[in-house]
């Protein structure tokens, strides 16, 4: 538990509880561990130290400490902490972790803050300690029934020692975890007061746009920004940097006085760009090449038995090949950076999943010490993987270094679209044999596609791609004799990253169609089949979940029902679509249907609304929208041609939620896997059309070729 | 450069901008209110909507000059404390999840139920689908449009 490290400040050398974020005026009160201080009226402040992209950390975060602090939620402020892994533990918002990974240090962090505050009320009541509890910001002396507010006790806690051991809530007494509380966030986010990155004002800020290689890695060759510069407002034409994970990408800043003239004098900045020493490729050239990939033997990343030879004895063979996009993130808020660099110090505000990393990367490619690095978040308008890159405040600082005033660099729609990092495409080669019965003997996994980790500086090219089992169920490895698990690391320039549910997000298809595909050649039930491989009580209870929520055994003729669950994150979630003709002979979907289980959890409602979001965002990758290059360029430049999932597009939606007394897992991502699968399966159950490409025009199905 | 009297929010701003300025940028920098949001820069998105006397349009498209001496209303204008049946409703079904393309949401549902006080679902979806929203939260937005609708009629 590395991030334990530093942990607990002893608040007498914190002192006073000032300033949370550099440079913020207020006064919190008094500190009495990192994320909690009280000031002198009971005001509680909880520090939220994971970004908040919508995915709920600014509820649940404070939600898990409150529980064991004993204050009410709708009572307390909740602020941003700056990123400082020392004192706060990881705060990459990525991998679905902020529960799984702290939920008991958080409960710990509250309930420590408790015992110190009884500890001082039974001091002040020269009372025993056993007589005294904490409820609803206050302590209680129990014989008496005296009772003395957390702002009165709060400078008397801060000098006690600090607990080393507290005891956790049981699950049956919870007050405030596990119910729906309704966000704290969302009442500022109704009415223009929460501040976004793309909010963040400065005195003397100056605002920059960036005219960046347009294939990715090419250089500058020259530039002349004397017609940007005659531009009214315009302040500033400079060469800029960033690094993309191995690699340094150039463009051309134009910084101004405010953002209109920056994109108008952009637009008569003049670049020439040298585009030579690496390919310009295009999708089909890109897609031909993992399919060649496929061809050569793959690094292996998990294997099991001898698949070659049970699949050569096998009584029925079974082999299909899929093919997954390339996809943008596609925040509704581009990205945007305000940096100031002086005087040796660097201060980032920003839509940042990656504070801490930030201030370690910032620190070192400016030779900064790190404790002179701040980094601010605010909120973030999505962030899906891509807002974990350090790129643009890397971008933003050294363009602040290099005018010497503070800046804000906004990326434009176009801009956020074009240079990636982009999930990568994928194809996929899969080949199982079954045995009398129908179970299966022998799977193997091929995956031809460009590895994220490959890219970083100094990474073994040779090293395989530990992620190609992502979303495969685990105990079907204990089920199948004979796997084989194994990648190609597709060479490209296109730079690639993690997007929501990462490697999940597109093997979940492959793995959950083919499984489709195995049931029917296997003449069973897709869940039945299912059931078969899964010699595990919690995947059990998953499938008896989906078979009563869904009335999986009363299918109608006239329907298409498709079923796959996958993990992700240790979460499992099972999704049905249903589907059926419409009078024109289209294909609609009519419902999907979710059971999530990520074991313990904290809030159900915002589970259901990231669940409900995974479901919108894969509907999108699955049937609207993909990346497409072509001449090293990207095609698809802004929503008109990429096509994200509207209102109207939008099927009913159910999310139901296990109970169990399983570990967390995550919540933001694992709804995405299983809808593209589940959606293509419940079309071959109408149709017997198998739909092996992604993505797909619902409108077409009705022509294409079974 | 210009001057231009926005009257934003029934206030009026006295500014000095470039003519082909977008009426967003306006709003955000001279006008200093950030509710309205950047999105995509070419009416694909609606982020930026506001209403522009009384009717729903995209911000990041109207120049300046075209917006002087009009009535504009954003988000921060909708009720001074969260209690326009919109925000109500937006609140009680726990519609946004990162919030950023809420403001454009909002005011597009205000404006619809301003002229429809019982919309369907395919009224719903003519005038939200113009609104891209990457979380989401569709299906909450046409929940709380209806309870939004119920709660004016209460």
């Amino acid at each position: 538990m590395a991030f334990v490290l530093g942990y607990y400040m002893p608040a007498s050398a914190e002192g006073e509880f000032r300033i949370l974020t550099k440079g913020a005026a207020e006064n919190l009160g008094i500190s009495l561990n990192a994320f909690i201080s009280i000031d002198t009226s009971g005001k509680v402040t909880i520090c939220n130290h994971r970004s908040e992209m919508g995915q709920g950390s600014w509820q649940v975060v404070p939600q898990m400490i409150a529980e064991e602090l004993e204050v009410d939620l709708n009572n307390i402020n909740i602020v941003f902490a700056p990123g400082d892994q020392k004192k706060y533990g990881s705060q990459l918002t990525g991998g679905s972790s902020t529960v799984r990974g702290a939920y008991k240090h958080l409960m710990r962090v509250g309930a420590t803050a408790r015992e110190m505050l009884i500890a001082a009320a039974a001091k002040k009541w020269n009372a025993a300690r056993a007589d005294c509890y904490a409820e609803n910001g206050f302590v209680i002396h129990r014989p008496s029934g005296k009772k003395s507010g957390y702002g009165e006790l709060a400078e008397e806690a801060s000098k006690t020692e600090p607990p080393k051991v507290v005891k956790l809530k049981d699950k049956q007494d919870y007050k405030i975890i596990r119910k729906p509380l309704k966000r704290q966030d969302i009442p500022q986010k109704i009415n223009g007061e929460a501040i976004f990155g793309i909010d963040k004002k400065l005195p003397g800020l100056l605002y920059a746009v960036v005219e960046r290689n347009p294939r990715f890695i090419g250089k500058v060759k020259s530039f002349d920004g004397s017609a940007a510069k005659a531009v009214p407002g315009v302040k500033h034409v400079v060469k800029v940097q960033r690094a993309v994970f191995a690699k340094m990408q150039e463009g051309v800043a134009v910084v101004a006085d405010n953002i209109w003239s920056a994109m108008k004098g952009r637009k008569a900045l003049k670049v020439e760009w040298d585009d030579s020493g690496f390919e310009h490729l295009g999708t089909e050239q890109l897609y031909n090449r993992m399919k060649e990939d496929l061809k050569k033997t793959p690094l292996s990343v998990r294997t099991a038995g001898n698949f070659k030879s049970a699949f050569e004895k096998a009584v029925k063979k079974v082999e299909a090949v899929y093919e997954t996009p390339y996809e943008s993130h596609s925040c509704m808020e581009p990205l945007n950076c305000t940096a100031w660099v002086h005087d040796n110090k660097c201060e980032i505000w920003g839509p940042v999943q990656a504070p801490d990393w930030t201030q370690s990367d910032l620190s070192q490619r400016l030779n900064i010490p790190v404790e002179n690095v701040t980094v601010n978040m605010t909120f973030l308008g999505g962030g899906f993987g891509r807002k974990a890159f350090m790129d643009y405040p890397h971008e933003a600082a050294l363009i602040s270094k290099e005018i010497n005033a503070p800046v804000q660099v906004i990326w434009t729609r176009e801009d956020d679209m074009t240079q990636g990092p982009f999930r990568p495409g994928g194809v996929y080669e899969c080949k199982a044999g079954l045995r009398n019965g129908g179970s299966i003997v022998a799977f193997q996994a091929k995956l031809a596609s460009q590895d994220m980790d490959h890219q970083w500086p100094d990474a073994d090219q040779d090293s395989y791609n530990s992620n190609t089992t992502e979303g495969f169920l685990e105990p079907y490895f204990n089920a199948i004799p004979h796997y084989s698990f194994g990648d190609i690391p597709t060479a490209s320039p296109v730079p690639v990253m993690w997007w929501r549910s990462v490697y999940a997000s597109t093997n979940g298809y492959a793995y959950e169609s083919f499984m489709d595909e195995l049931a029917h050649e296997a003449g069973k039930d897709p869940l039945d089949f299912r059931r078969m491989h899964l010699d595990n009580d919690r995947y059990q209870s998953l499938i008896d979940a989906i078979e009563e929520k869904t009335g999986w055994k009363n299918r109608g003729k006239n329907e298409g029902w498709g079923v796959a669950i996958t993990e992700c994150f240790k979460s499992v979630v099972g999704e049905v679509v249903k589907v059926s003709r419409k009078e024109d002979g289209k294909i609609k979907i009519d419902k999907v249907i979710a059971v999530m289980d990520c074991g313990w959890y904290v809030n159900p409602d915002i589970i259901r609304q990231q669940v409900e979001g995974s479901i919108v965002m894969a509907l999108g990758a699955a049937t609207k929208h993909e990346v497409h290059f072509n001449d090293g360029l990207t095609v698809e430049k802004n929503f008109d041609t990429y096509k994200m999932p509207r209102i109207s597009d939008i099927p009913d939606i159910e999310v139901y939620i296990m109970e169990n007394d399983e570990r967390p897992g995550g919540v933001g991502e694992p709804g995405l896997p299983p809808l593209a699968p589940a959606l293509c399966n419940a079309i071959f159950d109408l149709t017997g059309k198998r739909i092996r490409k992604l993505p797909f025009n619902m409108e077409e199905i009705q022509t294409m070729k079974p | 450069m210009a001057s231009y009297t926005l009257n934003i929010n029934n206030k009026k701003y006295e500014i000095e901008a470039d003519p082909s300025m977008p009426l967003l940028w306006a709003i955000r920098d001279l006008a200093g209110l950030t509710g309205t949001k950047f999105g995509c820069g070419i009416s694909q998105c609606g982020a930026c909507a506001v209403h522009f006397n009384g009717n729903p349009v995209r911000s990041c498209s109207i120049p300046v000059s075209a917006a002087a001496n009009q009535k504009i209303t954003t988000i921060e204008g909708l009720s001074t404390d969260n209690s326009h049946p919109i925000q109500k409703a937006w609140i009680e079904e726990q519609v946004p999840q990162c919030g950023y393309c809420q403001s454009g949401q909002i005011m597009a549902a205000a404006a619809l139920l301003k002229r429809n006080a019982n919309p369907t679902d395919t009224d719903i979806d003519t005038a939200m689908q113009g609104y891209l929203c990457r979380c989401g939260t569709y299906p909450r937005i046409r929940k709380a449009i209806k309870t939004a609708a119920k709660m004016m009629k209460a």
